[in-house]
């Protein structure tokens, strides 16, 4: 019998969901175990390290990895599991654009450190201890390196294809795998999912005016009494940002009354997903008046950042807050 | 500070209006501070944020946008979006940690070309005081590969 291809499974900076995506394969899972010999996967087999170090380089035929990169551990397992690999596919949001991880570039690190080791609420910490790599290395062990700054995949070594989501959805995940195990591989550095946007998949697609969206200011997600499940989210005032987004999910949100916020990133050719997100966001306001944009931007998108990179500000042109001098 | 800075302004004009301006004011030998390096757009509203962000990322310290006044754009609406697009980008460059004075919006028609020249000479100032932005020198090397 012919060998099963090697697949490998690995997490850097995420919240498991992506994990979870792959079981929530349900039935299907089995179709994928059937057809390929899963080698290495922390969060679900007992292999380590040390097996991954014994193979061949590119003997594994692809590695999914999820999770953004900030520690150096992170750093050094995904290079090791490059070399091993012919195929690296960056799962979930976070490998492919940064994703909520990536939002921590909007501070410096040692705002962050404080933040989580000193000033928090709910800290307790007299003796101010902080993780100390040179210290750890005194009693004998190790700590990995916390970087300055959180990157996507594609930032730390070479990617070859992105599977988008947080989480990827199961029929995204499966036809990616399908896709990659029948051999017709496509073009390095695609997007395995749908290059529509999302609302030309939306169920609510059809309430949308053929004269275009206008509408005279946001209303924010905690008023879901308000909003008419069977209109456009958009044209109720939520943020929703479908128009910009990558489809293949099936609108979950939006059956959930929930307006999109990008987790599937760009449509192909887009560079910066913010930039685009924040053009037609601004262009739907139905104000001329300088005084009554600004009002209306002031109250509904107070935060441009934290809505237009939630998924990809270290993907974003700018990549990240500049260290000002200001600040000291 | 660098007493001999000299900004780097990238202007992205309307062909119908600013872009007119700046013609008017170069055949009637007006002089300006050397500063501004222009784009033509065939509407203001043509303007993407990325071509701004773009901009600061590879170099300019000020982003000038022009476009017709109120009401005169060629395309009827195109300035009003510039408009709301550039109430909602300062907000966001101002978060990325860029000062919000180095993106300036103006309406400069054809025949003002007095006011472009006054436009482009305060600006000079203004970012002359702010000094160099030097966006790309303050990435680090992972963050400079997204042109
Ligand atoms: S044509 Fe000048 S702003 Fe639209």
């Amino acid at each position: 019998m012919a060998e099963k291809p090697k697949v490998a499974f690995y997490w850097c900076a995420s919240c498991g969901g992506c994990e979870e995506a792959v079981v929530d394969l349900a039935e299907d899972i089995l179709t994928v175990v059937e057809a390929v010999d899963i080698v290495f996967w922390p969060v679900a087999m007992d292999f380590k390290r040390s097996d991954v170090e014994a193979m061949k380089d590119g003997e594994i035929l692809a590695t999914f990895i999820n999770g953004a990169v900030r520690l150096s551990e992170q750093e050094d397992m995904v290079k090791l599991l490059r070399r091993k690999s012919k195929l690296v596919i960056a799962f979930g949001a976070c490998a492919h654009l940064g994703g909520v991880p990536g939002l921590a570039n909007a501070q410096t690190k040692e705002k962050i450190i404080d933040y989580y080791y000193h000033t928090g609420p709910i800290v307790e910490n007299p003796e101010k201890i902080v993780p100390d790599p040179k210290f750890a290395e005194k009693q004998g062990f190790e700590l990995p390196e916390f970087y300055e700054d959180v990157r996507a995949l594609d930032q730390v070594i070479d990617v070859d294809y992105y599977i988008p989501g947080c989480a990827p959805t199961p029929p995204v995940v499966k036809n990616a795998v399908l896709t990659l195990l029948s051999g017709k591989l496509p073009p390095k550095g695609a997007v395995l999912a749908s290059d529509k946007a999302l609302c030309n998949e939306c169920p609510l697609n059809e309430s949308k005016p053929d004269e275009g969206i206008k509408i005279e200011g946001f209303k924010r997600y905690y008023e879901p009494e308000k909003v008419d499940p069977e209109k456009c989210l958009l044209l109720q005032g939520l943020p929703c940002l479908g128009p910009v987004t990558r489809g293949g999910c099936d609108a979950l949100c939006i059956k959930a009354n929930m307006p999109c916020t990008g987790c599937f990133g760009p449509l192909d050719g887009v560079k910066d997903y913010g930039a685009a997100a924040l053009s037609f966001m601004a262009s739907v306001i139905d104000s001329n008046d300088e005084e009554e944009i600004k009002e209306i931007l002031e109250k509904g998108i107070p935060d441009p950042m934290g809505l237009f990179y939630m998924y990809s500000l270290p993907k974003s042109l700018l990549f990240r807050k500049l260290y000002i001098k200001e600040e000291k | 500070m660098d007493k001999n800075f000299e900004p780097k302004i990238v202007g992205i004009f309307c062909n119908w209006c600013t872009y007119a301006a700046a013609d008017l004011a170069g055949v009637s030998r007006m002089q300006y501070a050397p500063t501004l390096r222009i784009v033509r757009v065939m509407c203001s509203g043509r303007i993407h944020p990325e071509f701004i962000l773009w901009a600061f990322k590879n170099g300019a310290d000020g982003v000038l946008i022009g476009g017709c006044h109120p009401g005169d754009c060629h395309y009827i609406e195109g300035n009003y979006k510039t408009l709301r697009r550039y109430h909602l980008l300062k907000k966001l460059v101002k978060q990325f940690g860029i000062e919000e004075e180095r993106l300036r919006l103006e309406w400069i028609s054809a025949s003002e070309a007095d006011k472009l020249v006054k436009v482009t000479n305060e600006f000079t100032e203004t970012l002359k005081k702010l000094g160099p932005l030097s966006l790309r020198e303050k990435l680090p090397e992972y963050a400079k590969k997204e042109v």
